[in-house]
């Protein structure tokens, strides 16, 4: 359904996208998985055929966004980053002039956008600017479905919404996958990444993998542990000192420590804590989540550049 | 169509809704209406006059009767020692001093020849000058015919009344703030609020983002310019000599290159601040300084008289002032309309080729 090779895309010094390939599949839910300023929205942007590539190709169902920009808009539906429906005017009239400007009416497409629309109806004649982030958001997506597009591409779309929202919106979105639609959905949320069918991982304009979030955990490469303390800061900053150590995080209520494959027990690590007389230290092996497989992604690559 | 009307409708929603613009599109205009109608004028009236009468005869009375019926003067008090003029002027008790020589009425008799001395404050050359005018020409108006007549008429504006002056420029000002202003703001906001992205995103063509937006400022235009020929007209007395129709199709024309430009200021802008900074300094004071409303071209400079040509309100101006006041039809007028339909051509083909499809 997309394709992307060897996409580049620099903005005056900074490198947004550095030889960027990637193909999502007809009806697939594909997550961009980066942090702030790693060049998910510059890669939406170009899809969406609102920014020229400065190299490379990439194709929207068989249209090349760079030449067949107006097919690319009429098969597209986008939800940019920040909210962008007219604040001032209420969330009928935004449905209808969406609607009007797609060539159709909200009644044409009614069946689309039903599940959505219908949470967010008693409060029609609100104005926009005036509803909650979750509202906003399933409004922005209304509106971005109203014309029935083939592909969504939603930029961080439950950036800022609270987490009971969170959660209903990717409901819908897995309604919407069911319906055919292809998503393309860029979130900073590591919780998030597990709920799509694959997902990339990008970081400073490069994509560093692509895979499923199942196998991604799954081959994770080195040791993790979780250890119990009863005063985690302390304990982690005591781990830092281990010499082999790669990074520790805080998950909840354990740490999160990695260390290299068959490097250390479970022992030498109680061992290491004890004799920093740390007391009451659980820790166990455990299996990865992909949050780990980010924050080591991160902690690696981050090290590795300037 | 349909995508159209429904631009149309969200833009006139946006107005309505926001107090701001309604301010600016409808108060401005009102506001500065009576502002220079009735506070910023170069009329003089009740200027403090002080007589010193020498000659107290028939002729002196009646020139100083003449002087005080009249409304532009109000006298203050008489002099009879040269030494008091100057303290009189200075302590600002009076504007200007009437002096009528001694034995003024025979003299005018017998030699056919009376003098009369007029001092004015001129620490405002502009209103001394005005004053000095008026007063010789009550002065002259005074039998017998003996005295030498000095009569100056003011063709189309025998009463120097400045509503005949300052309605057609008004009108250059107004249009271009509301017309080019208030579209580079509303295009900018787009951009500014990210919804440009989302109307970039959409099937619509530039055009018809750019003609959905400005529609709904070119008939709030017309009204307004409705508004101003209805005021000058009723309440400040100015005539449409010309045809009124042609005064709507200069005034529309005139309107479509405002919103050319503004149009034209928004591709450059890229937020409503910088917009509105463009639009103030690079339209309004031109407008205001260049186009000959306030100044005159002749009086300027040669190198501003050539950049006064570039202004588009200059052309409208002179056309505003020769339909309305002269009676003037389009064969008096043509070059100057000319003038303007070419400069909107340019605008808007300049705006097209700038206006993009792509963010960035």
């Amino acid at each position: 359904m997309i394709k992307i090779e060897n996409l580049k895309k620099s903005y005056s010094t900074t490198v947004a996208l550095d030889d960027v390939s990637l193909e999502v599949k007809r009806g697939e839910l594909f997550g961009l998985i980066g942090p702030d300023g790693a060049g998910k929205s510059t890669l939406m942007r170009i899809l969406m055929s609102l920014l020229l590539p400065d190299s490379g190709t990439a194709t929207l169902n068989g249209f090349d966004v760079t030449k067949q920009h107006k097919e690319v808009r009429h098969v597209t539906g986008y939800m940019p980053g920040r909210f962008s429906l007219y604040p001032d005017l209420t969330v009928e009239e935004n449905m209808d002039f969406f609607a009007t400007v797609f060539g159709t009416t909200v009644k044409a497409n009614y069946d689309m956008v039903k599940d959505i629309y219908q949470q967010i109806e008693p409060f029609k004649t609100r104005c926009a600017g005036k509803l909650s982030g979750g509202m906003k958001q399933k409004l922005a997506l209304s509106c971005a479905l109203i014309h029935k597009p083939l592909v969504l591409i939603l930029d961080e779309p439950t950036t800022g919404v609270d987490a009971v929202s969170r959660k209903e919106f990717w409901e819908m979105l897995k309604n919407l996958k069911a319906q055919g639609i292809t998503i393309v959905v860029s979130t900073p949320y590591m919780d998030e990444a597990s709920l799509c069918d694959r997902i990339a991982l990008i970081q400073q304009g490069k994509i560093f993998s692509v895979d499923t979030p199942q196998q991604m955990a799954a081959d994770f490469a080195e040791d993790l542990w979780a250890i119990r303390s009863p005063k985690l800061y302390p304990t982690a900053q005591k781990l830092h000192d281990l010499p082999e150590m790669i990074s520790v995080n805080s998950f909840g209520q354990e740490l999160h420590l990695v260390t290299p494959k068959g490097v250390y027990s479970a022992k030498e690590i109680s061992d290491f804590l004890t004799d920093k007389s740390e007391t009451e230290i659980q820790i166990q092996p455990t299996e990865a989540t992909i949050e780990d497989v980010f924050m080591l992604f991160m902690t690696q690559h981050h090290t590795t550049q300037p | 169509m349909k995508r159209f009307f429904a631009f149309v409708k969200k833009e006139f929603l946006h107005i309505f809704r926001d107090r701001r613009t309604l301010i600016i599109l409808f108060g401005i205009p009102i506001v500065q209406l009576l502002l220079f109608g009735y506070a910023l004028t170069n009329e003089v009236r009740n200027v403090k006059v002080v007589v010193a009468d020498y000659a107290h005869d028939e002729k002196s009375r009646e020139i100083i009767g003449r002087l005080q019926a009249s409304p532009w003067f109000q006298l203050v008090g008489t002099a009879d020692n040269p030494n008091q003029y100057e303290s009189i002027l200075r302590s600002g008790k009076a504007k200007e001093i009437v002096v009528i020589e001694h034995g003024f009425a025979q003299k005018l008799v017998h030699d056919g020849k009376g003098k009369i001395q007029l001092i004015a404050d001129a620490s405002e050359p502009n209103t001394a000058q005005l004053i000095i005018n008026y007063t010789t020409a009550i002065i002259n108006g005074a039998p017998p015919a003996s005295l030498i007549e000095v009569k100056t008429r003011m063709l189309y504006n025998e009463n120097m009344k400045e509503a005949y002056n300052f309605i057609p420029g008004l009108m250059a000002m107004i249009l271009m703030l509301i017309s080019a202003m208030m579209t580079a703001i509303t295009i900018t906001r787009e951009k500014e609020m990210g919804t440009m992205e989302i109307l970039l995103a959409s099937p619509l063509k530039p055009i018809q983002i750019i003609l959905g937006k400005v529609t709904p400022y070119m008939i709030l235009s017309l009204i307004n310019a409705i508004i101003i020929v209805g005021v000058g007209t009723n309440l400040f007395g100015v005539p449409i000599k010309g045809s009124l129709f042609l005064l709507m199709f200069e005034v529309m024309l005139f309107i479509f290159l405002a919103l050319s430009l503004g149009i034209l200021i928004s591709t450059v802008a890229t937020n409503q601040m910088a917009a509105m900074a463009i639009s103030g300094f690079g339209l309004m004071l031109p407008t205001i300084l260049l186009s000959g409303f306030i100044f005159p071209i002749k009086n300027m400079p040669i190198p501003l008289q050539i950049i006064s040509n570039l202004m588009p309100p200059r052309w409208f101006i002179e056309i505003n002032r020769m339909v309305m006041l002269k009676g003037a039809d389009i064969t008096l007028v043509w070059k100057q309309t000319l003038i303007l339909m070419v400069m909107s051509a340019v605008f808007i083909l300049i705006s097209m080729k700038k206006f993009k499809i792509r963010l960035e």
